[in-house]
């Protein structure tokens, strides 16, 4: 088991034929992903070849669905188009979309999200769950990878890893690479991303496979506090937290667009607070948050 | 990026917004010409990005042009809260009424806006949250509809406008939404907003935030942009793409990722503990690709910093190979030769690390130290820092 990606989910790529979008396609295709096709409107008709493989490129994400079945999309176009990318995404009913896209202006961030949150299927649920933008994407080790985190890091295991940070969430998996992981997230670093820590901590909760979880916070918004009351009331695994960012400065962005304390709201410290006073142990470094988690493995 | 008052006021300008007029002065003299250029009273006012300048005494009436000089005069050059005044608005005097708030953000936590409306403005709006909530109405906004006329009089009548007030301020309401989503703002607020004696709706003053992602869509954007009070390195940083803030310690940091670097900064304050107390002297993040030329650049802006005694490199190769990093590495310190003068501490880990090590170590520089850690590296940096002192 895992969580929202596993070895049968058929990914297609938006902005398949662009830089990022070819090298990626490759490393997806070499962690084994089911990559079945992508989408470029003036390329539609033509295919990419990568090694063996040979992908066809469609017109629209629509099209490409009804062709490949494909039921995960991953959107690899500049921030100026990721807004139509993502909107033709929802549109087309793809019941998973992880935008990898650095610098999407939070206003077309709301606008698809708003967008995302209308759609709801016969039982009252979103069809369409987002991933990012400004992440590194989801991997399922040794099923799937839709992102850009390496595939070598580690490999299959019990821990599911949630996290702002990109290169965080690579520092954790190979901290704890001996153990190894369920699903490792990268939710993005934006002021509005799609799934959120409390997403992620509910689908490890109900996941079997995952026995303990790593929460990577950092600085800005108050996303970490909301997730540590929801770990009281709603986890029963053992989770271990990580924030990012004590050092820095109120006022100025570190980096990922919402990495930004203002006044007194979004500190390191008021999120560490939050989370131990939910019970969550949290470590000062990410050496020792591993040392935490082991710890709380170890006790299982 | 926070904008200057006078820059809020002419973006309210120019999409319609009510205000009064308004001029910049970088000295007396130009203050005074302002002032006689408006005519009648006019108001001397600091232009800092930040609050309380009027209990500072950034803000004075002046019933003539000379004492509009003499309050420039004494306004700028004065210090509020760390912020220099480098410029005054002169704004046109205004016969205030009532005064009322308004703003519309950016609602991270239900990921959509926050329209705020209240007719008690004039003071801070956190006391007014606090003191007396009730008195602030919060209209949530959904950002595929934004505020209509709908949502503008669903706005006002939460307030508690009076039926003559209530449609004037609505208008002024959607000229402030056109304001907050055609130039892609993250805050456009005003307070006050008031109601002249004559009756009329006016944004006295505003602040606004503007999303730098979308610099793309707004070319002028740009121009708005600080260039004075930002530090020199930051300016040079910016100026080769790098994402590079100024700290005040003395360890110098590189690495890859937002987070990681934010990691980096704590480690290397935890280190420091253990010598003297030697903290990060920057964030700068040379992202997924770091080439040798973004780390060349890089280790140039760190490297020109002189407060900087040791630099960190602390890289994990994810996509990046840890093979280009190390020749990064070394490319840089070739190109910048004697000017590479402190010593670096390199750590690596992660995609092809070993063949990174392995260039650092046959490239044998004097400077570098290898670190089989993040932690090691940060203790080893901390040490060099505190003993260079």
């Amino acid at each position: 088991m895992s969580i929202f990606l596993n070895k049968d989910s058929k990914v297609i790529v938006q902005g398949i034929t662009g830089g990022e979008g070819t090298k990626h396609t490759a490393l997806m295709l070499k962690a084994g992903t089911q990559v079945v096709g992508g989408v470029n409107a003036r390329k539609a008709g033509t295919t990419v070849v990568h090694g063996s493989v040979e992908l066809p490129v469609y017109g629209t994400v629509k099209e490409a669905v009804a062709e490949t079945g494909a039921d995960v999309s991953i959107v690899f176009v500049p921030p100026a188009f990721t807004k139509d990318a993502v909107v033709e995404a929802i549109e087309a009913s793809v019941p998973l979309v992880v935008v990898i896209t650095e610098g999407v202006p939070v206003q077309d961030s709301a606008e698809f999200w708003a967008l995302a949150q209308s759609k709801l299927d016969a039982s009252g649920n979103q069809v369409t769950r987002i991933i990012g933008p400004n992440c590194p994407g989801i991997i399922t080790p040794g099923e799937a990878l839709v992102g850009i985190t390496p595939n070598n890091i580690t490999g299959k295991g019990p821990i599911g890893l949630v996290s702002k940070s990109g290169t965080l969430t690579y520092q954790m998996m190979y901290e704890l690479r001996d153990l190894g992981f369920s699903t490792a997230i990268g939710i993005g670093g934006d002021p509005v991303i799609g799934t959120t820590h409390i997403d992620a901590l509910a689908a490890f909760e109900a996941d079997p496979e995952t026995k303990a979880i790593v929460m990577i916070g950092e600085i800005g918004g108050d996303a970490e506090e909301r997730a540590a009351e929801y770990i009281k009331a709603n986890v029963t695994k053992p989770v271990v937290g990580y924030v990012a960012g004590f050092t820095a400065p109120e006022g100025k962005t570190m980096g990922h667009a919402g990495a930004i304390v203002s006044g007194s709201a979004g500190t390191a410290q008021a999120k560490k607070e939050a989370l131990e006073a939910a019970g969550v142990k949290v470590g000062k470094t990410p050496s020792e948050t591993a040392t935490l988690l082991r710890e709380v493995y170890a006790a299982l | 990026m926070d904008l200057f008052e006078y820059q809020a006021r002419d973006m309210f300008e120019a999409h319609g917004v009510p205000v009064l007029a308004g001029i910049i002065a970088h000295t007396p003299e130009e203050a005074k010409a302002a002032a006689e250029k408006i005519g009648g009273v006019t108001v001397v006012k600091a232009q800092v990005k930040v609050g309380g300048r009027g209990k500072a005494g950034g803000v004075k009436v002046a019933k003539t042009a000379d004492e509009a000089f003499e309050h420039a005069t004494a306004i700028l050059g004065m210090d509020i809260k760390g912020h220099t005044v480098n410029t005054v608005m002169i704004a046109q005097g205004a016969d205030i009424a009532e005064e009322f708030y308004f703003s519309v953000l950016l609602d991270r936590a239900n990921r959509n806006y926050l329209a705020m409306c209240s007719v008690e403005g004039g003071m801070e709006i956190e006391e007014l949250a606090v003191e007396r909530p009730e008195a602030l109405a919060k209209v949530a906004v959904d950002p595929a509809v934004g505020i209509d006329a709908a949502k503008a009089d669903e706005i006002v009548a939460a307030a508690g406008f009076n039926a003559e007030l209530a449609p004037k301020v609505a208008a002024a309401i959607i000229k402030l939404w056109d304001v907050f989503v055609k130039e892609d703002a993250t805050l456009v607020e005003v307070n006050p907003l008031v109601r002249t004696g004559a009756g009329d709706i006016v944004a006295l003053d505003g602040k606004v935030s503007i999303d730098e992602n979308a610099d793309f869509r707004h070319p002028h954007h740009a121009e708005l942009e600080d260039t004075a009070a930002a530090n020199p390195l930051e300016a040079k940083a910016k100026e080769a793409g790098l994402n590079y803030v100024k700290l005040d310690g003395s360890v110098g940091v590189i690495g890859n990722g937002a987070g990681l670097v934010m990691s980096t900064l704590d480690v290397v304050a935890y280190a420091g503990e253990n010598h003297g107390g030697v903290k990060p002297a920057n964030f700068l993040d040379i992202g997924g690709g770091a080439s040798a030329e973004v780390m060349a650049n890089g280790l140039d802006v760190i490297l020109n910093d002189p407060q900087v005694k040791s630099v960190f490199v602390n890289v994990f190769g994810g996509i990046t190979a840890c093979d280009a990093v190390a020749k990064g590495i070394v490319g840089a310190l070739a190109e910048l030769g004697s000017a590479a003068n402190k010593p670096l501490v390199v750590r690596l880990d992660g995609n092809n690390v070993e063949e990174g090590r392995r260039i650092l170590n046959d490239a044998n520089h004097p400077l570098v130290t290898l670190a089989a850690t993040m932690d090691e590296g940060a203790d080893k940096a901390a040490e060099l820092a505190h003993a260079a002192r």
